[in-house]
């Protein structure tokens, strides 16, 4: 049990939440990483909330699902309060989320960011079957 | 509702959710962004030896249309803000790491325009995304892993902004650090977020081009994103 808590708690510090994200007109911010801490107890099941932090939008907070020691699922659970007219001034992000490489069927997504996108790679790619999914 | 074609050598995909996601507007706002994107390629694409682009490199005298001067200053600009590491002209012109980026952006106004209408609209892997509801959850953007295509290595959960990404499989010959001729060493990719795709794209490109000295640049930048190294260490920028 202690060793399966030690693994669960150094996965949950590999998430590492950014509320540095910069926009071009929003000029210098704060950059702070955050580490998301498990519960006190342990045994608490799978499902591992974290602490709410604090953002320049307001309170984020986080959780993630533990299935055989790895983790498989990262939600953001609070979003901060927004003011919907600055929706469309800026870009808006929440923190990035990092984790180990997790299978994108896991990950929720709607759409994939890389490189390797190209219509010769496409029917093999990621947003291939993301594009599959949604129809 | 999701749309998927593809051009330029990279597929197109769209979301939208709202009011217009599965209605005829929806639809046309769709056409046009493709038709639009179609129109760009005839004008910059380096394959097609009739594009404007293609003539300007070979030293015709063009016509252009404005775009074209456009993307030159876009190019020229990327070039000395990395301190030569991006360039449109490696040797001849080739404006494509300015172009697909600057494309999408402004082929998105289509979908802009929609009311009541989110959309999230990526093309070979660099994404635009608007969100205008106010209880709507950000969109999902999971950042490929560029080991192993079929998993991510992160999520960036964006309501209206931009995400590209730049890495070894992309556009391979354009991935080359201008000042040495050779590709970067030590990175496998750059992923930037951004207000416009735009400038998303042409910073990962110019960070992935600057190879081990991407993570300082983007942090003078101000930009956020992600630095895969070429041994799978994650960077949050």
């Amino acid at each position: 049990m202690t060793r399966i808590v030690m693994f669960v708690l150094g996965t949950i510090t590999a998430l590492v939440l950014l509320f540095g994200y910069h926009t071009s007109t929003s000029g210098a911010l704060s950059t702070s990483g955050v580490v998301v801490q498990g519960p006190a107890a342990a045994g608490a099941g799978q499902v591992f909330t974290g602490a709410s932090a604090d953002t320049r939008w307001g309170p984020v907070q986080v959780r993630i699902t533990v299935d055989g020691g790895k983790v498989t699922d990262v939600q953001v659970v609070v979003y901060p309060d927004e003011n919907p007219k600055d929706r469309d001034i800026n870009a808006r992000a929440l923190p990035i989320l990092v984790r180990e490489a997790l299978a994108a069927q896991n990950a929720d997504i709607d759409v994939v960011s890389g490189a390797t996108v190209t219509s010769d790679g496409y029917t093999r790619s990621l947003q291939s079957a993301l594009d599959q999914a949604g129809l | 509702m999701r749309y998927v074609e593809h051009v330029m050598g990279f597929p197109v995909s769209l979301v939208l959710r709202g009011r217009h996601a599965a209605d005829g507007e929806g639809r046309t706002a769709w056409r046009r962004v493709m038709t639009e994107l179609h129109e760009v390629d005839r004008v910059f694409s380096t394959y097609r030896p009739d594009s404007a682009v293609s003539r300007l490199g070979r030293g015709e005298d063009v016509d252009c249309p404005p775009e074209v001067a456009e993307v030159l200053e876009l190019g020229a600009r990327a070039e000395r803000e990395s301190g030569g590491a991006f360039s449109i002209r490696r040797p001849g012109l080739d404006p494509s790491g300015v172009v697909k980026g600057w494309a999408v952006e402004r082929a998105a106004r289509h979908l802009r325009a929609l009311p009541a209408t989110d959309f999230c609209l990526s093309a070979g892997g660099d994404v635009t995304c608007r969100t205008l509801h106010p209880d709507a959850p950000p969109w999902r953007v999971g950042v490929e892993d560029p080991r192993d295509p079929s998993r991510i290595v992160a999520v960036v959960p964006l309501f209206t902004g931009a995400v590209a990404t730049s890495g070894t499989a992309h556009r391979g010959a354009h991935l080359v650090d201008a000042r040495t001729g050779r590709p970067p060493v030590g990175l496998a990719s750059v992923t930037v977020v951004a207000d416009s795709l735009t400038w998303a794209d042409i910073d990962a490109t110019a960070g992935y081009a600057l190879g081990g000295d991407a993570v300082s640049w983007l942090r003078g930048r101000r930009r956020g994103g992600l630095v895969v190294s070429a041994e799978g260490v994650v960077t949050v920028v």
